[in-house]
């Protein structure tokens, strides 16, 4: 059985990579967790999110919870905030537009618009 | 929702927007009782006697956005369709403690679920509240607090990638440990 002391030797080990990230302020990226995002399948977004991010040892992103985003029917809802402050908004979201984000839009920071809050709202008109 | 971590995860978002700075969830599941149950209580702001008795009606809610609230009476008809039971106490102040039990062996039990990836993301999302767990089967105990963690990561914080993924095997070891052979999809 593991035990929670072991958590020293990750400190020591995450402590000097730390130190050698010189770009402390990354990307930012939010997924909201209210009962109708959970629902539409927000958990099963966030681990491909986490997964991507790990494979491709991108170091200065990160990925967290927020509660309630806002609009149900557009749920699953990311957040991408990028270093500058700036925000895009990503809709109706599945494992693998999740890929294609990280692919297109954290990587090569090319933003997928055909995924955003916006176009789902154009297609509505 | 298909699984009841799902719905803990749920409930807890409920635990953060009330403020909490410390959200418990325990969950026990015994062959005697023949019964899941998950108890979340925190600290947060809580809720008035009105309120409380308003909140298992699917026509309340706090939030701005929408005018109901979905996760509670989710949850209480999950509880209800799996021969279990819901309740809800809270204190104006103090804190609120919902209780959820799911016949164990029932056909429309929900699936524990991935509760070692929702522990561990919650205490990396919200690093600031103390997330506790508290596995109990029979004799057996395994428990967990996000703040103890903290405490020897020092100045590596919760969201660390290397420590997500290091607390998710610590949990899922414990859930393992303590419901393997009890609960059905969890290999003894
Ligand atoms: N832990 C808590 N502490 C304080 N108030 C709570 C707590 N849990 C629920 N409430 C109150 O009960 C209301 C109903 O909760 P419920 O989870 O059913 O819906 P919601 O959180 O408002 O919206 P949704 O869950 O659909 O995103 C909340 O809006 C809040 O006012
Ligand atoms: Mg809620």
């Amino acid at each position: 059985m593991k035990s929670l002391a072991e958590l020293e030797q990750i400190r020591q080990r995450t402590l000097d990579q730390i130190k050698m990230r010189t770009n402390k302020d990354g990307i930012r990226i939010v997924v909201g967790m209210a009962t109708c995002g959970i629902a539409a399948g927000a958990r099963p977004v966030m681990n491909k999110l986490v997964e991507e991010i790990g494979k491709r040892k991108l170091g200065d992103v990160s990925v967290s919870m927020t509660g309630c985003i806002g609009v149900c029917k557009l749920e699953p809802i990311v957040e991408v905030i990028n270093a500058d402050g700036t925000k895009v908004t990503y809709v109706k979201m599945t494992p693998e537009k999740a890929s294609r984000v990280i692919a297109e839009h954290i990587v090569n920071g090319r933003v997928c618009q055909d995924l955003t809050i916006t176009a789902a709202e154009e297609a509505e008109k | 929702m298909r699984e009841i971590a799902l719905h803990i995860l749920d409930i807890m978002q409920n635990s953060v927007a009330a403020g909490a700075g410390r959200i418990g969830v325990s969950v026990t599941a015994g062959n005697d009782t023949g019964m899941i149950t998950a108890v979340i209580d925190d600290d947060g702001c809580g809720m008035d006697e009105r309120t409380l008795q308003e909140v298992t009606d699917p026509f309340t809610t706090s939030r701005t956005t929408r005018k109901v609230g979905l996760g509670i009476p989710l949850l209480r008809s999950s509880c209800m369709r799996s021969g279990g039971n819901f309740s809800i106490t809270s204190q104006k102040g103090h804190g609120t403690k919902v209780t959820a039990s799911f016949g164990k062996d029932h056909i429309d039990r929900p699936v524990l679920g991935d509760l070692a990836g929702v522990v561990a993301d919650m205490s990396a999302s919200f690093p600031k509240i103390d997330i506790r767990l508290e596995l109990i089967s029979g004799e057996e105990c395994f428990t967990y607090s996000s703040a103890e963690a903290a405490r020897i990561l020092g100045e590596v914080p919760l969201s660390e990638p290397a420590v997500i993924e290091w607390l998710k095997e610590y949990i899922s070891e414990g859930i393992k440990h303590i419901f393997g052979g009890v609960l059905d999809e969890i290999a003894g």
